[in-house]
C-alpha cells in the first residue's frame, strides 16, 4: 500500500507541477517564491481542515457540518472579542477548539450511540450550527472595526519569513502526521474503514473511533474558524458557505477513499494544495470565477477516476503475487 | 482416463473443449475440457485455486476464454456477454445468491423477461402467477409477493432455480449450494436435483463435500492446477482414488490429531443465557483439550462464542479463567483476558485489506508493543516477523498490503494476529468451512500443535469428519442449549446426527 500511496501523491506532485508549468506560460510571475508563499498562505484554512476530514472519511464516515461548524465557532470567537477585547487570543483560540470539538463529538455521538448515517447526522447538524450563528448574532456582522488589532493581527504575524497562518497549518499537518502514523487510535483510524467487522474482533470499539475522528475534525474546524474571521475580519452568518465541498473535494483529489480505509496526511495536503492552486491561478490568467468552478469539478472527476484505476490495476497485481507466492 | 459408458450415446448440453485462460502472470486454465450431458449431475472437483471458479465464469459468459471452443448441442458459438450465456440456456446459482433483497420473489424470478402487457407495461397479475407455477414447480412454498430479503438462504436457492426455469435454462450450475444450508435443506435441495435431472437438465455441481457428491453425482471431472486431471462415473470410483486425483498425492492421514496430556481446568463457563439466543450454557474447558461445538446451522453456536467475548452481553451467567471470575464486556478485554475468537467468515471479519502485513499481525497486540501511547514501528515488526515465521508465511515484505497475499497466506496472517495476543484460551469458528483438503489438513496440524503447546481450544464445527477427528470432547448445540456432551472415545457419527437434530434418547 505504502508503496501505491507514494505513486499516487506522485502522481499529485506532477499534476501540480504540471499546472504550475502552464501558468507559468500565460504568467511568469506565478511561480515566484514569494508568490508561492503567498498561495500556500492562502490554502492553509484548507488543509486544516482537510486533514480533520480525512480522518473521518477514513472511517468510512463522512463531515458535512465542517464549513458551519467553522461559521459558528468563527462568529463565537468574533463575539468573544468584541465583548471583551482584553482576553488574550490564544486563549479565545483554545475556547474555539474545544468549542468546535464539542460540536464535532455531538456528530460522533448521534453515529456512535445512535447508529444514524452519517451523511445524514452532518447534514442536521450543518444546518443546526448554521442557525445557530443566527440566534448568536440575530443575524448582524461582526465587523474589522468590532474586533481588536491582535485579533485580526495574529494570522499575518511573520515568524520567520512566514505568516503564522502557514506556521499553524504545519503545526497541524505535523500533528495530525504523528497521530495517523504514530499513535494506535490513527492505526484505528484505518482499520475501521478498512473492514469494520475484522476490527470489531480485534478488539477496536468502532464506534468510538468514530467519534475521535469527529472530535478531530470538529477541532480542526474550531481553529480553522478563528483564522477564517481574523484573516477575512468580519464574522457573519454564511461564512464559508458551501466550503464543506471544498473540503470533501480536498480529500478526494487527494487520493482518500470515500470507501474508507485508504488514504495519508500527504494526499489530504497535495489534494488541497492543487485546488488551491487552481483557484489562485485561474484569476491571474483571466479565467472567470465560473469557469473555476467548472475547472474544479472537472478535475474531482478526473482524480476520481485515476484513483479507481489505481485500484483496478492494483487488482491485476494481486493475481500476479498470489500465484507467485 | 476416459471411461465412457451410458451417456457417451447421449449428445451434450454443453460441452468445453481445449478451454485455455490466463491472466497476466498466471494461467488459470490450460486446455480443459468438460462436457455436461443432459439428463445428469457432473461433480466438478478441486482443490481451491485448481480453475473451479474461471471455468463457471467462462461457461457463463462472465470471462471470455483465450483458446478452445464452447459447443452448445454440438453447435460452436461463444459467450460474449452473461446474457448471451444466459440465453443459450446456461445458469448459475452461486454460493452467495446473486439476487435482489428489495425486490420481490416473483420479480427476482423474472427480473429482465417479465412477462408485458398492454402499452409494454409489466403485466402483475401474470408475473405473480408465472412465479407461483415456477414455484411450485421446484416445490418452494414460496409466496411470490414478499419481499426477497424476507427468505432464508435456502429459500432464495430455490428462487434462483425457479429464475433458472423461467428462463428456460438447460445448463444449471451449481456452485457449493449447500455451504449455508442446515441438514433438512439440503435434503430439500437433493430432491430439487433429482426433479431437474428428471426434468432433463444437465447440472454441473461444485462442492467440497465428498458424501454429497456421492450421494447427488453421475459424473465428475477433476481439475488440478488448471488442467483435467481426471474424469468419469462416479460409479466407478472411490473416494479415495478422487482425493488421490485432487491433491496429486496421499494425504495421508487426513487428520492429525495428537494426543496431548490434558490439564487442569483453564475456563469455566456456568449459567450463559441471552434473552434470544441462548440458554443454560455450562462447561469446563481444560489446557491442552480441544473442545468441539458441534450443532446445525442456527444452533447458537456462535452467537455463544460471541457473547463469551464481549460483542454482545449474556443477560446472566458466569466466566471463571483460571478459577478467577471474569467480566468481558468487550472483544478488548476478552483479548485482554487471553481468550481470543477467530472468526467463520474470515473474508468479511479477518484481513484488513489495505493495511499491511505487520500491521495486521500486531493490531490487537498495539498496547504491548506501544510506548507511552505512541506505536513502536520496531516492537510491531520484531512481533509480526516472530509470529509469521512460524506460521512458515511467505511474503516479500512485511510492509506489502496484506490483500496482495493468497487466500491462504492471508489466513496466516490472521491466525498469527491471534497467537501474538499470546492467548489461553483460542475459539476456531469453523475454521476450515470452504477450503481445500491440503489446506484442511495444514489447519489441523496446526490445531493439535497449538494443544500441544498447552492452549485450549475451543473448535465450532458443522462438519462430523472433522469434530470426530480433531476433537477430545463435543458439546453439541441444538436450538440454543446443549443438547448432548460426548468423550472422544464414546463418540460416533450416529449420536452427533441425533443429538443435533433432536432424535431419540440425545443427552
Amino acid at each position: 500500500m505504502a508503496k501505491l500511496l507514494k505513486n499516487r501523491e506522485i502522481l499529485l506532485v506532477i499534476a501540480i507541477a504540471a499546472l504550475l508549468v502552464a501558468i507559468t506560460l500565460r504568467f511568469p510571475g506565478f511561480v515566484a517564491p514569494a508568490n508561492l508563499a503567498r498561495v500556500y498562505n492562502d490554502t492553509s484554512i484548507l488543509i486544516i481542515l482537510a486533514l480533520g476530514q480525512m480522518a473521518v472519511i477514513l472511517t468510512r464516515c463522512i463531515d458535512l457540518s465542517m464549513a458551519a461548524n467553522l461559521a459558528l465557532c468563527g462568529m463565537v470567537a468574533a463575539m468573544i472579542n468584541a465583548a471583551f477585547p482584553g482576553i488574550p487570543i490564544p486563549l479565545v483560540i483554545l475556547v474555539v477548539v474545544a468549542l468546535g470539538a464539542l460540536l464535532g463529538s455531538i456528530n460522533g455521538l448521534l453515529v456512535w450511540k445512535l447508529e444514524i448515517p452519517p451523511i445524514v447526522v452532518t447534514l442536521g447538524t450543518l444546518t443546526i450550527y448554521r442557525g445557530t450563528i443566527f440566534l448568536l448574532s440575530k443575524g448582524a456582522w461582526i465587523n474589522a472595526h468590532q474586533m481588536s488589532d491582535a485579533f485580526k493581527a495574529l494570522p499575518r504575524t511573520s515568524l520567520i519569513g512566514f505568516p503564522v497562518l502557514s506556521w499553524l497549518s504545519v503545526l497541524a499537518i505535523a500533528a495530525v502526521y504523528i497521530l495517523m502514523t504514530r499513535t494506535p487510535v490513527g492505526r484505528a483510524f484505518f482499520a475501521v474503514g478498512g473492514n469494520p467487522h475484522a476490527a470489531v474482533y480485534t478488539g477496536i470499539d468502532v464506534g468510538r473511533t468514530r467519534f475521535f475522528a469527529y472530535c478531530l475534525s470538529g477541532g480542526l474546524a474550531g481553529l480553522a474558524g478563528y483564522l477564517w474571521v481574523s484573516r477575512y475580519a468580519v464574522a457573519y452568518v454564511d461564512i464559508a458557505a458551501g466550503f464543506e465541498l471544498d473540503i470533501i473535494a480536498a480529500c478526494v483529489i487527494g487520493g482518500i477513499s470515500i470507501a474508507g480505509g485508504i488514504g495519508s496526511v500527504g494526499g489530504a495536503v497535495l489534494g488541497s494544495l492543487f485546488l488551491g492552486v487552481i483557484k489562485n491561478a485561474l484569476p491571474v490568467i483571466n479565467i472567470s470565477p465560473f469557469a473555476q468552478l467548472a475547472i474544479s469539478g472537472t478535475v474531482i472527476i478526473i482524480a476520481v477516476a485515476v484513483n479507481a484505476r489505481t485500484e483496478k490495476r492494483k487488482g491485476r497485481v494481486i493475481l500476479k503475487k498470489a500465484e507467485a507466492v | 482416463m476416459l471411461q465412457e459408458t451410458t451417456t457417451s450415446r447421449m449428445k451434450p448440453a454443453v460441452a468445453l473443449e481445449g478451454i485455455s485462460k490466463s491472466f497476466p502472470g498466471v494461467k488459470a486454465l490450460s486446455g480443459v475440457s468438460l462436457a455436461l450431458y443432459p439428463g445428469s449431475v457432473t461433480a466438478l472437483i478441486g482443490e481451491n485455486g485448481a480453475g473451479k471458479s474461471t471455468l463457471v465464469k467462462i461457461l457463463t459468459g462472465i470471462y471470455q476464454p483465450d483458446g478452445g471452443t464452447i459447443r452448445v448441442d454440438g453447435e460452436e458459438t461463444h459467450f460474449p456477454t452473461a446474457m448471451a450465456a444466459a440465453h443459450a440456456g446456461v445458469t448459475a446459482i452461486h454460493q452467495e445468491t446473486v439476487l435482489f433483497d428489495e425486490l420481490s420473489v416473483a420479480e427476482n424470478i423474472f427480473l429482465g423477461h417479465a412477462p408485458r402487457g398492454r402499452f409494454g407495461l409489466i403485466d402483475w397479475t401474470k408475473l405473480n402467477n408465472n412465479a407461483r407455477d415456477l414455484l411450485r414447480r421446484v416445490g418452494a412454498d414460496i409466496d411470490p409477493t414478499i419481499r426477497l430479503r424476507d427468505l432464508g438462504i435456502a429459500n432464495k436457492h430455490m428462487v434462483a432455480i425457479a429464475r433458472a426455469l423461467s428462463i428456460d435454462a438447460s445448463v444449471v450450475i451449481m456452485d457449493e449450494p449447500t455451504a449455508a444450508l442446515s441438514h433438512k435443506e439440503i435434503h430439500e435441495l437433493y430432491e430439487l436435483i433429482d426433479r431437474l435431472k428428471a426434468d432433463g437438465k444437465a447440472i454441473l455441481f461444485i462442492s467440497h463435500k465428498f458424501d454429497e457428491i456421492f450421494r447427488i453425482a453421475d459424473r465428475y471431472t477433476v481439475f488440478r492446477d488448471g488442467g483435467m486431471v481426471g474424469e468419469g462415473l462416479i460409479a466407478d470410483v472411490t473416494q479415495d482414488q478422487l482425493v488421490k486425483m485432487m491433491v496429486g498425492r496421499d494425504v495421508g492421514q487426513v487428520f492429525p490429531k495428537v494426543d496431548v496430556a490434558i490439564g487442569e481446568p483453564v475456563l469455566t463457563v456456568s449459567g450463559y443465557r441471552h434473552p434470544t439466543e441462548f440458554e443454560d450454557i455450562n462447561f469446563e474447558l481444560r489446557r491442552g483439550e480441544i473442545l468441539g461445538f458441534y450443532g446445525l446451522i442456527g444452533a447458537g453456536r456462535s452467537e455463544f462464542m460471541q457473547s463469551l467475548i464481549g460483542i454482545t452481553r449474556p443477560s446472566a451467567g458466569a466466566v471463571k479463567l483460571h478459577g478467577e471470575v471474569l467480566v468481558i464486556r468487550s472483544p478488548a478485554e476478552a483479548i485482554e483476558a487471553g481468550i481470543v475468537y477467530v472468526p467463520e467468515e474470515r473474508g468479511r471479519q479477518g484481513a484488513i485489506i489495505g493495511l499491511p502485513i505487520f500491521q495486521n499481525v500486531t493490531l490487537p497486540s498495539l498496547q504491548k508493543t506501544s510506548r507511552a501511547g505512541f506505536l513502536k514501528l520496531a516492537n510491531e515488526f520484531a512481533l509480526a516477523r516472530d509470529y509469521t515465521q512460524r506460521l512458515d508465511l511467505r511474503a516479500a515484505s512485511l510492509d506489502q498490503d496484506v490483500g496482495t497475499l493468497s487466500g491462504g497466506n492471508q489466513q496466516k496472517v490472521v491466525i498469527a494476529k491471534w497467537l501474538a495476543t499470546q492467548p489461553k484460551v483460542i475459539i476456531l469458528d469453523e475454521p476450515t468451512k470452504g477450503i481445500d483438503i491440503g489446506s484442511k489438513a495444514a489447519v489441523h496440524a496446526f490445531m493439535s500443535e497449538l494443544a500441544g503447546q498447552g492452549l485450549s481450544v475451543i473448535m465450532v464445527s458443522s462438519e462430523i469428519p472433522e469434530i470426530m477427528g480433531m476433537a477430545d470432547r463435543v458439546i453439541v448445540m441444538r436450538e440454543g442449549r446443549i443438547a448432548g456432551r460426548f468423550e472422544r472415545a464414546e463418540l460416533t457419527a450416529e449420536k452427533l446426527v441425533r443429538a443435533a437434530a433432536g432424535i431419540g434418547e440425545a443427552a
